[in-house]
């Protein structure tokens, strides 16, 4: 796996290259949504690419995140593999929770990847926790909850940041301000002019960056990733960003205009790291659109072998819960004492 | 069903203490067998926890260790499965179980949901301990008995010790195992004296009952405070009814061969648990009995507990609601 490392050329290349993949899978989920492929909710990170690279590329490998309902950008990002993402978007056996988590749920610990989260606001203190992991043996690794502006409204946001912030712990708090709560303005759902302002009550440096620009992001989480490694605690970063599509597939969207999103895409964030990289010679135009015609192909692949993978046996609905033997979810799987008891 | 396992190599010694001392004996060995497990709630260090379980752990094992938290249990509760899924082993507690409504989030969708959601690839090795109970004046918000909703609620295993000896050996197994365990403990029984075994690898297999007293006449199910009631009962009522005293302990996983093994042979059962009656643990026991047992059952299976009302301050009217042995006995009475 080539190393995502924007400082580097290769590192700009594969930062380019990961900001594309998200781009063509969360395109090709919507397409395949709005086909009626796909079962379940997705939530779609569409515009959003410099946050969830720009983040991911200022984390060592064994660093950890934690990831909200719109987590196929932070997944790929993170460098999980797209192919067993499409599976586990249709249900397959193949996928990385084996078909159980779906779009919400999409995990790989073993990678960091501590989940996406079908509630919101759920993830920052887990990644409290795993920074506290961290501070206890003594590791090197860091924690980064990514989380929506909708979620800084949430109690337990603030309560994950306290503790890390109390506790001094190596944790980086990012939130993707995507301007909407669901279907709620931002401006409505807070009382502060930057979310990052909220950072002065845990007495924690907070800053509000460019989410269009992954520069600005990888700079600010590099900075932030320092802080933390280096013992002096938190940082509250807020990256301002856009969706292009709505909450979820299907948002109809009445709370927005196409001129409202067309003032943001005319800011696309791979269109303008594109330009700077052809510019200083990075890559050229036509290894771009090879790049990009590359990448079409490997998530078009992915999909032909999701179609193709084999869904998990009914019987797999019943494993998993714990990882000791619990009598009762074999005993009721199997019509417990269907016969009526065996004293009849 | 016999199953204390003690399997040390040390000599079967035991010692008399309260459960107080035996959970805290267990979090001791625990703490020094394995430097992945810590303690973290409200007051456990210096303050030693609100009922002195936690006592002078943070002597030996340092504030790290055995961290005091911020009133803040969706923050710490969350921070514990977090720390479970990076490779830790936190013990939580929540100072009262009342207060689990304000971090049951973090309980419900992330703890207890993880390692299926995730197709079994992660491991959450949390065991949260929680006190329980009416009895102390405590009023509503710091009495209940609320173990139903985590024995219902699917990815969580739920124990709750009535012995000293069970409080060592279930905790022990809570901390060692790789799956949530939720531990309450009646507050009312911290006090309460038996042996314990000092093997400091005793340990007791979640999803077991015990039969403390045997009887042919009666099966009496209970829970914590219940069980120390229910066998002083047993005694004043020898030689008129022989009553058999199963301490539950292990609500889920539930050991049902144990307790259908004893209605087939009494053909009577009474259930008695502080939880509320309706859609409680009673009924679950009840269940599994008639659906594994239910030719052999010669009466209605009686319950004691509370009667789906909170629990109110005034001493005259705490008496009132919460069960006792001489609820047990007035059951007894009307099926024998």
């Amino acid at each position: 796996m080539v190393v995502l490392d924007i400082e580097t050329e290769d590192g700009q290349r594969e930062a380019l290259r990961r900001m594309l993949t998200i781009r063509a899978f969360d395109t090709k989920a919507a397409d395949l949504f709005s086909d009626g492929e796909l079962p379940g909710f997705v939530h779609l990170y569409v515009g959003e690419e410099a946050v969830g690279v720009g983040a991911c590329s200022a984390l060592e490998s064994d660093d950890y995140i934690t990831s909200t309902h719109r987590g196929h950008g932070h997944c790929i990002a993170k460098g999980l593999d797209p192919d067993l993402m499409m599976a586990e978007l249709f249900g397959k056996a193949n996928g990385y929770c084996n078909g159980k988590g779906g779009s919400m749920h999409i995990a790989d610990v073993d990678a960091g990847m501590l989940g996406a989260n079908g509630i919101v606001g759920a993830g920052p203190p887990l990644a409290t926790g795993a920074a506290l992991t961290s501070h206890l043996k003594g590791e090197d690794t860091v924690a980064l909850a990514f989380f929506g502006d909708g979620a800084v409204a949430q109690g337990q946001v603030h309560e994950a940041i306290n503790l890390a912030a109390t506790w001094n712990l190596p944790a980086v708090f990012l939130v993707e301000n995507n301007q909407y709560g669901e279907a709620t303005p931002v401006e409505k759902q807070h009382n502060v002019q930057n979310l990052s302002e909220t950072a002065e009550a845990y007495n924690i440096p907070g800053f509000t960056v460019d989410g269009m620009d992954i520069t600005a992001v990888y700079e600010a989480v590099k900075e932030a990733r320092k802080r933390a490694a280096d013992g002096e605690g938190p940082t509250f970063i807020e990256a301002e960003t856009y969706r292009y599509h709505g909450h979820f597939e299907g948002d109809q969207q009445p709370y927005r205009t196409e001129e409202d999103v067309a003032i943001w895409k005319d800011r696309d964030a791979i269109e303008s790291f594109k330009r700077r990289l052809v510019d200083a010679g990075t890559i050229t135009e036509d290894e771009f659109d090879e790049m990009k015609a590359e990448i079409d192909q490997q998530i078009e692949d992915a999909v032909g072998k999701a179609k193709d993978a084999a869904y998990p046996d009914p019987s797999e609905a019943y494993e998993d819960m714990f990882n000791a033997a619990v009598p009762e979810i074999s005993d009721f799987s199997s019509g417990m004492r269907a016969d009526g008891g065996e004293d009849r | 069903m016999s199953t204390e396992t003690s399997s040390g190599t040390g000599p079967d010694q035991t010692k008399e203490m309260t459960i107080r001392e035996a959970i805290r004996l267990a979090l001791r060995e625990e703490l020094e067998r394995d430097d992945d497990v810590f303690v973290m709630g409200e007051d456990v260090g210096k303050f030693g926890g609100v009922y002195e379980v936690t006592g002078d752990l943070v002597e030996q094992f340092g504030e790290e260790r055995v961290r005091d938290t911020p009133i803040s249990e969706a923050g710490f509760m969350g921070a514990a499965v977090g720390a479970a899924a990076t490779g830790t082993r936190p013990v939580v507690e929540i100072m009262f179980s009342d207060f689990i409504g304000v971090c049951s989030e973090q309980i419900i969708n992330q703890m207890a949901k993880n390692r299926y959601m995730f197709g079994g690839k992660t491991e959450m090795p949390v065991t949260v301990r929680t006190t329980e109970g009416g009895g102390s004046g405590a009023a509503s918000q710091h009495s209940g008995t609320i173990h139903t909703w985590f024995a219902h609620f699917p990815g969580v295993m739920a124990v709750a010790p009535a012995t000293p000896a069970s409080a060592k050996g279930l905790l022990k197994s809570a901390i060692r195992s790789d799956d949530p365990v939720i531990v309450f403990e009646n507050k009312q029984i911290y006090e309460q004296k038996g042996e314990v075994p000092l093997d400091d690898d005793f340990t007791i297999p979640i999803g077991t009952a015990s039969v403390e007293r045997e009887g042919e006449d009666v099966t009496v199910v209970a829970t914590q405070r219940m069980v120390g009631e229910s066998l002083e009962l047993a005694e004043e009522l020898a030689g008129q009814t022989s009553v058999e005293v199963i301490d539950l302990r292990s609500l889920y996983p539930m050991d049902t061969e144990t307790l259908v093994e004893s209605v087939k042979k009494t053909g009577r059962l009474v259930i008695a648990d502080e939880s509320p009656l309706s859609y409680g643990t009673h009924a679950e026991v009840a269940t599994r009995v008639m659906e594994n047992a239910f030719y052999s059952l010669d009466a209605p299976i009686q319950r004691v507990g509370v009667a789906d009302v909170h629990i109110p301050f005034s001493p005259a009217l705490e008496e009132e609601v919460l069960p006792h042995g001489s609820d047990v006995e007035a059951a007894i009475n009307r099926i024998v």
